[in-house]
């Protein structure tokens, strides 16, 4: 693939595998054995097979009508959302899982920040009877106490984080200390297309699935496999990797990222990480990242949580520099209006994460016959309680 | 005993080739406990004995660091430290210390001052060596040695229980002073728990006779410990044990005692 990775794990100027000595052999075995354990036609049919009778895959491609007459082009929701767990982290968490197994894991770490890849990871280790330690900032366990709620039920221990700002990028350094002091018999499930090679790439290829699936789905609506517009939402950007994924190649194809603004660009209060965000090395990848002169990381806001992080992957990084995708930015009241549009339009409650890519849609100019594909990355039932605060309901 | 270097030997590679074993090394944060300490300190720990310093640079998201050090190292943060202000107090290292001193940092830090302009102005202030935990050896390779080598600084590579034999060999070559030998796999500030199987890697490491010199670090907090280290490496490395007692009164008054718990001159 053009836009792939290469040996050394980058993607043009970005990526590598920045760890400390004590993460190296972790680091290394999945190195070696990713690709032969994805490749392996028993991985692949376990894969495929949970993905269809546990997650709910292939997720509806839905023509929204009522989208489309007001943005005046064809508006196709690829509804991530409907998976089990409620978004598409499970995708993930599931080849990992299967991973973990086939590398003779007995127990299983993972960060999360709003709890929605916690909550994935804890599922699946419940699925497969599998030890599971979730660290989470204290902050965010305070915000989204539901989830918290639904990794105990799941069986997971959850830790919070007590260093830092006590939000995601702290529960991730947690999470490596983790693995640090754990070498032989944990896994660690990361939650995005972040960290030291080959993260980035393996959680790539277990998104993918999203953009596969849309290009079948799209030529059965449309009788074309290629739309004009491919839109998702940017935290760390693993919906956005895996929508953008087989589309990479076809040029023809833009490819829009939208992340978020906060309260705005120059605000202060924001996770606009490529508008605000210089070259750097983050949770062991070159990446871009929201910093200071200092190289220290800032830290970011959302109303988000899960766009809620200072940097973004290596391969969005690389994107963005060589301009093969675009990226936008969208605020927070953008975005919860974006998402109450989408609940009276289209009788969908989006995850507030998922509104921002929806927010873009006032934003473009589209032709009549453009073709418009967004990841409705996930439901907004976690997001219950920000939405009635914001509407006064 | 003067550590002046000469003929590319820096002041490291002086005490190695001068002094063997039981070796002391001190770590502590810059700008921790006050932002003006940096060199009080490093004062005190060369009068009380220490052979070499290591002087952290501190970062926000020190991943290898246990609570101690990284509590230490928000607090330089937000007491002003930056790679700027440290160079700036380290203009008169050399007329108040003469052991050999580390840097200590993550790579982030360095990126975004310029590697280049780090090693110059590390080599300007007398600045032997640099520990980078997360700088990797393909990076390193292929675009920090040559400002490292250019300035005479070393750096400095970890080894941990997991390191195989191979990378352990490819270390010792690309090292030019010593190797840091990680007691355990873990973070900063745990305990050194002797057991058979470090045991076992202190001796497997010992016998494949490296020609750089071995130092150990993580877990070392008292003599026992210390003592316990040198008998398979040239000497130890305390870090969180010694920045506590920098969260004391009177800390500069307390140093001569701390030294000397560890490794009493006899």
């Amino acid at each position: 693939m053009k836009y792939g990775v290469n040996e050394q794990g980058y993607y043009g100027d970005f990526g590598g595998a920045y760890v400390p000595e004590m993460l190296y052999p972790n680091v290394e075995e999945l190195r070696q054995q990713y690709l032969t354990i994805l490749n392996d036609p028993d991985f692949k049919a376990e894969f495929n097979q949970l993905l269809k009778d546990y997650v709910g895959r292939p997720s509806p491609l839905y023509y929204a009508k009522r989208y489309s007459e007001k943005y005046g082009a064809n508006i196709f929701l690829k509804r991530e959302d409907l998976n089990h767990t409620g978004s598409h982290k499970i995708n993930n968490a599931i080849g990992q899982i299967l991973l973990a197994q086939r590398l003779g894991k007995k127990r299983i770490i993972a960060e999360t920040g709003a709890g929605q890849h916690g909550v994935a990871t804890a599922t699946v280790c419940a699925l497969k009877g599998i030890e599971c330690v979730v660290y989470m900032g204290e902050v965010d366990m305070e915000r989204q106490a539901p989830n918290v709620a639904r990794m105990k039920m799941l069986g997971a221990k959850v830790v919070p984080a007590m260093s830092g700002s006590r939000t995601l990028k702290d529960a991730t350094n947690e999470a490596l200390r983790d693995w640090i002091a754990n070498p032989v018999d944990t896994h660690y499930i990361i939650g995005s297309v972040v960290g030291p090679y080959p993260y980035p790439d393996m959680v790539a290829r277990f998104q993918s699935i999203i953009s596969f699936e849309t290009k079948k789905q799209l030529f059965e609506h449309t009788g074309k496999e290629l739309p004009e517009y491919v839109m998702a939402c940017v935290g760390g950007g693993s919906n956005a990797m895996g929508m953008f994924y087989h589309f990479l190649d076809d040029e023809s194809v833009r490819l829009i990222a939208v992340e978020a603004a906060g309260k705005g660009v120059n605000s202060g209060h924001s996770a606009a990480t490529t508008f605000l965000g210089k070259e750097g090395v983050l949770h062991g990848s070159r990446t871009i990242l929201m910093q200071t002169e200092d190289g220290q990381v800032v830290e970011p806001y959302s109303i988000s949580a899960g766009l809620d992080y200072p940097g973004i992957g290596p391969q969005h990084a690389h994107l963005y520099k060589i301009k093969r995708a675009e990226y936008a930015s969208v605020t927070d009241d953008e975005a919860l209006q974006a998402g109450l549009l989408c609940c009276q339009l289209e009788g969908i409650i989006p995850a507030i994460e998922s509104a921002h890519a929806l927010a873009q849609l006032e934003k473009m100019k589209f032709k009549k016959d453009d073709n418009v594909v967004i990841c409705l990355s996930g439901r907004g039932d976690k997001d219950l309680n920000t939405y009635i605060k914001y509407f006064n309901y | 005993m003067s550590y002046e270097p000469s003929n590319n030997m820096n002041r490291l590679n002086q005490l190695f080739a001068t002094k063997g074993n039981n070796l002391l090394s001190i770590y502590y944060t810059a700008g921790y406990p006050e932002l003006n300490s940096t060199l009080d300190i490093a004062e005190a720990l060369e009068k009380a004995g220490v052979d070499f310093l290591e002087i952290g640079f501190p970062y926000s998201d020190p991943v290898a660091d246990g609570p101690t050090i990284q509590n230490s190292s928000q607090q330089a943060l937000d007491s002003g430290m930056t790679l700027k202000v440290l160079f700036e107090q380290l203009k008169d290292l050399r007329k108040r210390i003469s052991i050999p001193i580390l840097l200590m940092g993550y790579v982030n830090p360095i990126m975004q001052y310029g590697v280049e302009r780090f090693c110059k102005q590390a080599a300007e202030v007398g600045v032997d060596g640099v520990i980078v935990p997360d700088l990797p050896i393909y990076e390193y390779e292929t675009i920090y040695a040559k400002y490292f080598k250019g300035n005479n600084l070393s750096n400095i590579f970890l080894i941990t229980p997991q390191t195989s034999p191979d990378r352990i060999s490819k270390i010792d070559d690309l090292s030019n002073s010593f190797i840091y030998l990680l007691s355990s796999s873990s973070i900063t500030g745990g305990s050194l728990n002797v057991s058979d199987s470090i045991e076992a890697y202190y001796t497997r490491v010992k016998a494949m006779n490296l020609k750089n010199p071995t130092i150990i670090g993580f877990g070392i907090s008292d003599n026992a410990t210390f003592t316990k280290a040198c008998q398979y490496a040239n000497g130890a490395i305390v870090g969180s044990k010694f920045v506590k007692l920098l969260e004391e009164d009177n800390y500069l008054e307390k140093i001569p005692a701390f030294v000397q718990s560890i490794r009493p001159i006899y």
